[in-house]
């Protein structure tokens, strides 16, 4: 059930139950300005209150270090079944949420009801009216889930829809694009194929992946900047019953095995009715002994070196009174 | 029901939880078991049970209930399980007038989309009788099984809609609860099952797996359960992801022991 502590896996392709690691983290919702939060639940925990607020001022903390870059980008979480990243995304819409507008396409995202409430163009098109709703300003959009969308639409419609939103809300707000719009978007990586991770990966400024240790969740963050290194950071983790996270330094103490130095080492040769050490001459003799097969540098000149050699193998034939040797035609005795 | 898996999942008839999707899984064995268990314990609890029940007949269920303990006759009599027998009411899909919805109503478009005609079936079973008697306690949704869904030409993605919106109504709506049996063919090329049963992991908060023993059959050991809890209800500073016990089924209950404590080896 463990996985690697802070080192990057390779993605897995298969579904399983044994969390694996690699990199991603939330985004920053925006700089000192403070973000309207606008949460889209697709496929949600039961329990979410539905809250809705303005915007009403600066930012709150977040986990992540002030070295990281806050420009408005798309982070996709992921999570595996093992070690679910619902509760994470919760933390981090509470640690930042100020003024929350909680969208819900819960109860009936596909118009069955009916009810004539439903916006066209399904949850995209809610999507899209929503970022088009909203003040022009600093925004984050968190997604529960980015799954739900993409089992449901193609994955280019999808990117292009995340690239739009950006777009459209950066053309409004008259700011650079960066610092405006900013999309969390929770990712079961069970569910899909290399290829659409691959593609909201490279949409993403940094990822979040979950994984797991010991009973400790860690994430795995990966993030991208314009013209710099990528830098992947761990980080230990819990979410409190409240929704507030709780980081810790490093991975949980494991007890390190000491080697007891009152234990006086065992020479295992010693007290033995044969001999197992070597003389000084003896060892001389055995390090210099070359392999026979071996390919040192003499045996390859040996062999690269043509002409003859008293060495060179000879094949001695005495023919019998049945065979018939013909020089021209030497295969002429078989009856092929 | 099983009184050693109750143990296990810390449960009783008196305090189910409300809510709750639980996913059940099998993978080489037979998890039905887990079914008949699910079952005679909501009824024990004086739930409404509306029971979509697609691969064996009211009678297969009804004589294993009884060995449990409960009576599905009785039980269907006075309006507490609503009960959705697949192989009998597959036939009558085909000589109804076709104006008419029925539950199955899949079985004979050619392009069945979704499975909107069943979730109204759930909807209209399930629905709060005001009548002034002394309601059931919570609704249940019991669903044996999906992966046959799948086998009948719908789509990985209509059955997660068909869940979702089940939840909807039933989890959150109704405050009742959901159990599922999703077959594990390990198969890692039926993409649309793992679709289907990885989707449910995500959304379960808990997950039941009945795995066959990696070493083959045996005599004395049926196989191993899995207990896996996705949001532990108690947050406690220990939380118990995962549990794992193996088990060997009875004529009438299901023993659980420890991994390598089965009685015929100790």
């Amino acid at each position: 059930m463990g996985a690697g502590r802070g080192k990057p896996r390779a993605l897995p392709t298969r579904p399983q139950y044994r969390a694996s690691a690699e990199g991603g983290s939330g985004a920053d919702p925006g700089g000192e300005a403070g973000p309207a939060w606008s949460g889209v639940g697709g496929a949600g925990d039961v329990s979410r209150p539905r809250v809705s607020g303005r915007r009403t001022g600066s930012c709150g903390l977040l986990p992540l270090p002030p070295t990281t870059a806050p420009n408005g980008s798309s982070g996709p979480s992921r999570d595996s079944v093992e070690w679910e990243g619902r509760s994470l995304l919760k933390a981090l819409i509470k640690k930042a949420a100020l003024g929350l507008v909680y969208y819900d396409l819960f109860r009936d995202p596909l118009n069955w009801a009916q009810t004539g409430e439903a916006l066209p163009g399904g949850p995209l098109g809610a999507l899209q009216a929503m970022c088009e709703r909203t003040d022009p300003g600093p925004v984050t959009v968190a997604l529960d889930s980015l799954s739900w969308l993409l089992l449901r639409l193609p994955c280019a419609a999808l990117c292009q829809a995340l690239c739009a939103m950006s777009r459209q809300h950066a053309c409004r707000g008259g700011g650079p694009a960066a610092e405006q719009l900013c999309v969390l978007g929770l990712l079961h990586r069970e569910l899909h194929g290399p290829g659409p991770m691959g593609a909201l990966s490279s949409l993403a400024q940094a990822e979040v992946t979950l994984s797991g240790t010991a009973g400790q969740a860690s994430a795995h963050m990966l993030r991208r900047r314009p013209r710099q290194r990528p830098t992947l950071e761990t980080l230990w983790f819990s979410v409190l019953p409240d929704l507030s996270l709780d980081l810790q330094g490093g991975p949980p103490l494991e007890s390190q095995p000491h080697p007891d130095p009152h234990t006086p080492q065992v020479d295992p040769a010693s007290h033995l009715t044969f001999n197992l050490h070597l003389s000084k001459r003896e060892r001389e003799a055995k390090d210099s002994l070359t392999l026979p097969f071996q390919f040192s540098s003499e045996k390859q000149q040996a062999l690269l070196r043509p002409g003859p050699s008293p060495a060179t193998s000879r094949i001695f034939y005495e023919p019998d009174a049945f065979d018939d040797l013909d020089p021209e035609d030497p295969d002429g005795d078989l009856d092929v | 029901m099983f009184p050693e898996l109750n143990n296990l999942l810390n449960t009783t008839p008196d305090r189910a939880e409300q809510g709750k999707l639980t996913l059940l899984c099998d993978a080489n064995t037979d998890g039905s078991f887990l079914v008949h268990h699910f079952l005679s314990f909501y009824l024990k609890a004086n739930c409404k049970v509306c029971f979509v029940a697609l691969i064996q007949s009211f009678s297969h269920y009804n004589i294993v209930g009884q060995k449990l303990g409960v009576s599905l006759t009785v039980a269907r009599e006075c309006g507490q399980l609503v009960f959705l027998e697949g192989l009998k009411s597959s036939v009558d899909v085909f000589f109804r007038a076709q104006a008419e919805p029925h539950p199955l109503q899949f079985l004979r478009e050619a392009n069945a989309e979704n499975l909107q005609p069943l979730y109204e079936f759930v909807r209209e079973a399930l629905k709060p009788v005001d009548d002034g008697e002394a309601a059931w306690r919570c609704p249940v949704l019991l669903v044996d099984d999906l992966s046959v869904l799948l086998s009948l030409g719908m789509g990985a993605v209509a059955v997660l809609d068909f869940i979702h919106y089940c939840r909807a109504t039933v989890c959150w709506e109704r405050k009742g609860n959901i159990v599922a049996l999703v077959h594990d063919s390990g198969d890692t090329e039926d993409e649309e099952n793992n679709i289907l049963l990885n989707g449910l992991s995500h959304q379960s908060h808990l997950i039941l797996r009945a795995e066959g023993l990696a070493t083959g059959f045996c005599r004395d050991v049926h196989g191993q359960l899995r207990i896996l809890w996705r949001t532990p209800s108690q947050p406690t500073t220990q939380r118990d992801w995962s549990l794992t016990y193996q088990y060997k089924i009875q004529d009438k209950s299901v023993s659980f022991f420890a991994k390598g404590m089965s009685p015929a080896v100790l």
